[in-house]
């Protein structure tokens, strides 16, 4: 099959690569059709993260057509599905309780001790993510092995496209767990770092849930523009002081809930002396955690902080004493992404969410490298690329 | 001792070697403990380990375990460069659904010795505690058995105890390998 695969730095490629195969008895063989990449597949991109090898094939926001099931697969073939990119198991005690990301067993045995060295505890493993979270291949290929199919994928009703449900994957449910870990209370005002794929999605839901006004900021003027599409007003940080405009704007309260939809921005994914070999990769000095402590600034008293952004290591200049002080409450995590498909596949279906938006550009697989590179380097215009293997060469 | 903390985290190397010298009778003999709560019920878990000729499903380092009797097996291991140990071990306790422990029998190139207790853990399952201790050999064969039981015996001890709770809990072990060429690979 033809696979896009990671070669290093600001190197990847559309390579030919064997065909996966069942080889437990839950898996599913998913032919794919279409497939994103993700801001989170930058850090790959940017050579950020540790633990990558040439070859992995990247890709963890995928849906398909089921070709092949083991034995203890409930899927059949010909059904199309959204695959979630945490891969839990559904049987230990945190799947039990809905903590998907939090799965003991979605990691290979001998990949979970970089996590329980790093955390303490190893997470799940996740879809095309490096080899800290179990080295699996990922969707951005023509097929993709499926583990734990009998509880992981969704199967998507006749009359949805690809472009209406793909995000179920990750960015959707990511940008409503986001919103829910705020506990947003009606009236609320929530402010939102970053209007990226994530930040958007935590407008919109945070909107639901009853919040009586969302405040977007970023520096690009279209991402802006969507955000205020669903309501929100915006900062545009370039533009006007953040916290300044925040204090102003909530009548100097602050903001009941704050959101962190930025992250590491490419330049924090860092691990603490676990192995050398990866230490030495990696750039300690350069931890971009701007947007958490503007949001614990901001933040009003009692008030709290939602992170969905992603942070791999150890933080300097953490605002601890105004965290304590001002009786903040932190929740984040990794999406349970399995948690919020079914209520979200209908929040789609009763068009209450809108996800096709976010899609600024259609690519066949063969042109991935370029998608990267255009998602690289012009973050303004290109909000979400999606790969479809069968499509023809779309010229730019 | 002035707390509670298993034995097999102290901090004194001769704590230690004391409590695995109780269990092989070695003065020289290090222990290793590892825990792990696996969400199935007491009784299914003590079955599946108590039928030996299974373990290797899940031990890695094991190539096969051939019981002999009803007490005793003989356990053919892994050593590097394709090399194979071999012993006998005889069980010395056991207790219906809550422990098993087995010992090598005299002569054997490690001797080495096993123990595993299941407890209760309420709507959680079971905790299961694996306890070994082991004496690394002297001489030249020992030398390249030692590389392999020295090669951090606890990580492979964690390594094991994580594929049994997969088995166990799911059904199957999990693998990031796509292809069965992958996957037999990785098994070797
Ligand atoms: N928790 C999860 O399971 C999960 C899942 C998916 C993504 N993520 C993470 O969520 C974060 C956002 O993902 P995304 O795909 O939307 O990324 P993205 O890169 O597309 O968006 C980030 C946005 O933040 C803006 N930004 C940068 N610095 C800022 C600042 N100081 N203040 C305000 N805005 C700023 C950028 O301009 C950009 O628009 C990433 O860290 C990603 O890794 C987490
Ligand atoms: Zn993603
Ligand atoms: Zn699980």
């Amino acid at each position: 099959m033809r696979a896009l695969t990671w070669h290093g730095k600001h190197d990847v490629r559309v390579d030919t690569v064997d065909d996966p195969e069942i080889l437990n008895p839950r898996d599913a063989i998913i032919k794919i059709t279409s497939t994103a990449i993700c801001g989170s597949d930058l850090h790959l991109y940017d050579g950020y993260i540790p633990t990558m090898q040439a070859g992995d094939i990247l890709g963890h926001e995928f849906m398909g057509e089921v070709v092949e099931t083991g034995p203890k697969s409930t899927l059949k073939k010909g059904q199309r599905v959204v695959v979630p990119f945490t891969i839990a198991c559904g049987s230990c005690y945190h799947c039990g309780k809905h903590q998907y990301s939090a799965c003991d067993n979605g990691n290979p045995a001998d990949n979970q001790d970089i996590g329980q060295e790093m955390y303490g505890q190893p997470m799940s493993g996740l879809f095309g993510y490096s080899h800290l979270t179990g080295g699996y291949a990922g969707g951005q290929a023509e097929y993709v092995r499926v583990p734990f199919s009998d509880v992981g994928p969704i199967v998507i009703p006749d009359g949805l496209d690809d472009d209406d449900v793909l995000f179920l994957s990750d960015i959707l449910p990511t940008g409503w767990q986001a919103a829910e870990n705020a506990d947003i209370e009606p009236g609320d005002t929530v402010a939102v770092w970053g209007c990226g794929p994530v930040g958007l999605f935590a407008v919109q839901s945070a909107f639901l849930m009853g919040a009586a006004r969302v405040i977007a900021i970023d520096h690009f003027p279209h991402r802006l523009e969507l955000a205020k599409r669903f309501g929100a007003e915006t900062i545009n940080f370039e533009e006007s002081k953040t916290y300044e405009a925040l204090m102003e704007m909530t009548g100097g309260i602050g903001p009941d809930a704050v959101i962190d939809a930025v992250g590491l921005e490419a330049h924090g994914f860092f691990v603490d002396n676990v192995i050398d070999q990866i230490k030495a990769s990696l750039f300690l000095g350069t931890d971009r955690t701007h947007s958490i402590r503007q949001a614990i600034h901001a933040c009003r008293k009692g008030g709290r902080v939602s992170m969905p952004a992603v942070y791999g290591g150890f933080v300097d200049k953490f605002p601890l004493g105004a965290f304590m002080e001002k009786g903040l409450t932190l929740k984040t995590g990794q999406t349970s992404v399995q948690h919020y498909m079914p209520a979200l596949l209908n929040a789609i279906v009763e068009g209450k969410i809108d996800t096709t938006f976010l899609i600024s550009h259609r690519l066949p697989l063969e042109q991935a490298p370029e998608g990267y590179k255009m998602f690289h380097d012009s973050q303004n215009d290109v909000t979400k690329i999606v790969l479809k293997p069968g499509l023809d060469r779309v010229a730019r | 001792m002035s707390d509670d903390a298993p034995l097999t985290t102290s901090k004194n190397a001769q704590v230690r070697q004391d409590s695995a010298e109780d269990l092989i009778g070695i003065e020289s003999a290090d222990l290793i403990g590892r825990t792990v709560t696996i969400n199935r019920p007491r009784a299914e878990l003590y079955a599946y380990w108590r039928d030996f000729e299974q373990l290797p499903t899940f031990m890695d380092n094991v190539e096969r375990i051939d019981c002999l009797s009803k007490t005793r097996s003989h356990w053919v291991v892994k050593a590097p460069a394709g090399a194979m140990v071999e012993w006998d071990a005889e069980i010395i306790e056991e207790s219906d659904g809550e422990l098993i422990a087995w010992r090598s029998a005299e002569g054997a190139d490690v001797p080495n010795s096993g123990r595993v207790e299941f407890r209760d853990a309420g709507d959680r399952g079971t905790i299961v505690t694996a306890t070994i201790a082991y004496d690394p050999p002297a001489g030249t064969l020992g030398k390249l058995i030692a590389k392999l039981f020295q090669r951090e015996p606890a990580i492979q001890a964690r390594r094991d105890l994580r594929r049994f709770k997969q088995l166990m809990e799911t059904g199957e072990i999990a693998t990031a390998a796509w292809t069965m060429a992958q996957l037999d690979e990785e098994k070797a």
